[in-house]
C-alpha cells in the first residue's frame, strides 16, 4: 500500500468541490423540474381525455426504455439544431435530465394519486368543493405523505444518474474525479474516494426514506 | 431547423455494418449480465432470509454497498482499479491476457450492481409471499429445508417476475455504460455514425428503436413466463 499517495484528494479538493457543485445543480434541477413536469404528465395520464393520456403514457414508456446516455446524446445534437446556435453542453444535459427524470417521477406521482381511494374525492365533490379543490386539499396532501420515501429513493437515482455526464465532458464530481486521475496517474485513489463519497450520501439517504416510510401509517 | 435528412446512410454498408454489430454488443452484454445479476441476485436475495445471522449480515453489506455507488463509479473501479490492487501476475492477466476485457469487464461490473436490486426484489418476493407459508409447510410435515425449498422460495419468486420484468429492463439501459470504457455497443455505435456522417437524427433513431423493440421483447417475454408459471393468478387471490 505504500506507492498509494492519499495527499492527491487533500490537493484537488477545490477542483472535486467544484465538480460536486455541479452534480449538486444537476439534481436540483433533474427533480425540480422533472416533479413539475412529471406532475403534469401524471395528471394527464389520469385524465379521462384519451389523447392526453395515450400520449402521456407514450412518452413516459419510451423515455423509460431508452438508456439515460442515449438520451444525453440526442439533446447534445438535438438542442443546438433547434435552437440554431451552438449552447454549451450543460444547457442540453439540464434539459435532458428533466425531460428524462420527469417520465419517473411521473410514474412515482401517479401511483401516489391512483393510491388514495376514490371515495375521498366523491367525498370532497360531495361536500361542494371544486375538482381543483379536492385535488389541492384533499388528494394531493395524502398522495404527497405517500410518495414522499419513493421521491427520496428517485433522488438518490438522480444523484448516480448524475454521473452519466461524464459523457458529454462536462465536470460533475466524477468527471472531476476522472480528469485528476488520469492527469496524475492515480487512478485507485480518486475511483476508491468517488465510491465512498456517493455510498454515505446515497446510502444515507436511503436509509432515511426507509425510516421515513416506517414511521408512516399503513 | 436547418437540417438536410439523409435516411440512406443507415443502409450504406460501412454504417449499416456498424450499427448491427452496435446492436448485437448490446444484446450480448444485456443477456449475460442479466444472467450474472439473476445468480447473484437469487443468492443474495435469498441469504437475506437465511438462517445463519453472518449469511445475513454478508448479503445485506452486499446489497447496500452495490446499489449505493452509482452503476458507472462500479465500472471505473473493475476496469481502472481493479488491476492495479490485485498481485501483479493477476493485474498483468486482466489487463493481457483476459479475452475481451471491456466486455467481460462490463458484464461483471453491471451484472453485480444489477444484482444488488435484484436481490432486494428477492427478499422482499420470500418476505411478502413466501414466508408466511412458512408455518403451514411445517405443519405438513416439512422439515424447515424442504419447505424453504418446495414452498416459500418457489412462490416467493413467482409473486416478483413483474417487478423482475424492470430490473431487467435496466440492465438492457445500463449495457449503455459499457462504452465509458470502449465497448462499441448500440449507443456507441450511433455516436459514431453521428460523428462520421453528421446525420445524427438518422443514428439516433436507430439506436432508440433498437432499445424499444429490445424492451418490447423483454417485457413480452416476462409477460410469458409470468402466465406459464402463475404470477399473474397469484397476485390476485386474496392473500
Amino acid at each position: 500500500m505504500s506507492d498509494f499517495d492519499w495527499g492527491i484528494i487533500a490537493r484537488s479538493s477545490a477542483f472535486l468541490a467544484e465538480g460536486m457543485a455541479l452534480s449538486a445543480l444537476l439534481v436540483l434541477v433533474a427533480t425540480v423540474g422533472g416533479l413539475i413536469l412529471g406532475f403534469g404528465l401524471a395528471l394527464m395520464r389520469l385524465s379521462s381525455h384519451r389523447l392526453l393520456s395515450v400520449s402521456a403514457s407514450t412518452y413516459v414508456t419510451v423515455m423509460r426504455t431508452l438508456p439515460l446516455v442515449l438520451v444525453l446524446f440526442w439533446f447534445y445534437f438535438l438542442v443546438p439544431l433547434v435552437i440554431g446556435r451552438p449552447v454549451g453542453s450543460l444547457t442540453s444535459a439540464l434539459l435532458a435530465f428533466v425531460l428524462f427524470e420527469a417520465a419517473f417521477y411521473c410514474e412515482i406521482v401517479r401511483a401516489g394519486i391512483s393510491n388514495v381511494r376514490n371515495g375521498q374525492s366523491d367525498a370532497g365533490l360531495a361536500t361542494g368543493l371544486r375538482r381543483v379543490q379536492v385535488l389541492r386539499l384533499i388528494i394531493l396532501p395524502q398522495a404527497l405523505r405517500a410518495m414522499m420515501p419513493l421521491i427520496l429513493n428517485q433522488i438518490v437515482i438522480v444523484f448516480q444518474d448524475t454521473s452519466l455526464v461524464y459523457v458529454v465532458s462536462l465536470h460533475d464530481f466524477l468527471t472531476a474525479a476522472s480528469v485528476v486521475a488520469s492527469r496524475d496517474g492515480r487512478a485507485t485513489e480518486m475511483y476508491a474516494l468517488v465510491a465512498v463519497v456517493y455510498l454515505v450520501i446515497c446510502l444515507g439517504t436511503t436509509k432515511a426514506a426507509e425510516f421515513y416510510r416506517k414511521g408512516l401509517p399503513s | 431547423m436547418n437540417y438536410r435528412w439523409d435516411w440512406s446512410i443507415l443502409f450504406k454498408d460501412t454504417y449499416m455494418g456498424w450499427l448491427w454489430s452496435g446492436l448485437l454488443w448490446t444484446v450480448i452484454i444485456s443477456l449475460a449480465s442479466w444472467a450474472v445479476a439473476l445468480t447473484i441476485g437469487l443468492l443474495a436475495g435469498a441469504a437475506r432470509s437465511a438462517p445463519s445471522r453472518s449469511a445475513r449480515l454478508l448479503a445485506g453489506i452486499y446489497i447496500d454497498v452495490f446499489r449505493n455507488v452509482p452503476p458507472l463509479v462500479q465500472l471505473f473501479l473493475w476496469y481502472f482499479v481493479l488491476p492495479e490492487v490485485v498481485p501483479d501476475s493477476f493485474g498483468l492477466w486482466l489487463k493481457r491476457d483476459l479475452p475481451y476485457p471491456e466486455v467481460v469487464t462490463a458484464v461483471v461490473a453491471i451484472g453485480l450492481f444489477a444484482g444488488s436490486r435484484v436481490a432486494e426484489q428477492v427478499r422482499a418476493g420470500i418476505e411478502a409471499v413466501g414466508a408466511p407459508l412458512m408455518p403451514a409447510a411445517l405443519a405438513t410435515g416439512l422439515r424447515p429445508a424442504q419447505a424453504y425449498r418446495l414452498i416459500v422460495l418457489p412462490l416467493g419468486l413467482r409473486a416478483i417476475v413483474g417487478p423482475l420484468t424492470s430490473e431487467f429492463l435496466i440492465t438492457v439501459k445500463l449495457s449503455s455504460l459499457s462504452l465509458t470504457i470502449g465497448v462499441l455497443e448500440l449507443t456507441a455505435q450511433s455516436r459514431h455514425v453521428e460523428n462520421y456522417t453528421f446525420q445524427g437524427f438518422e443514428a439516433f433513431t436507430f439506436a432508440t428503436i433498437g432499445y424499444l423493440v429490445i424492451g418490447l421483447c423483454v417485457t413480452g417475454l416476462m409477460r410469458f413466463i409470468d402466465i406459464r408459471i402463475g404470477g399473474a393468478a397469484l397476485r390476485k387471490t386474496p392473500a
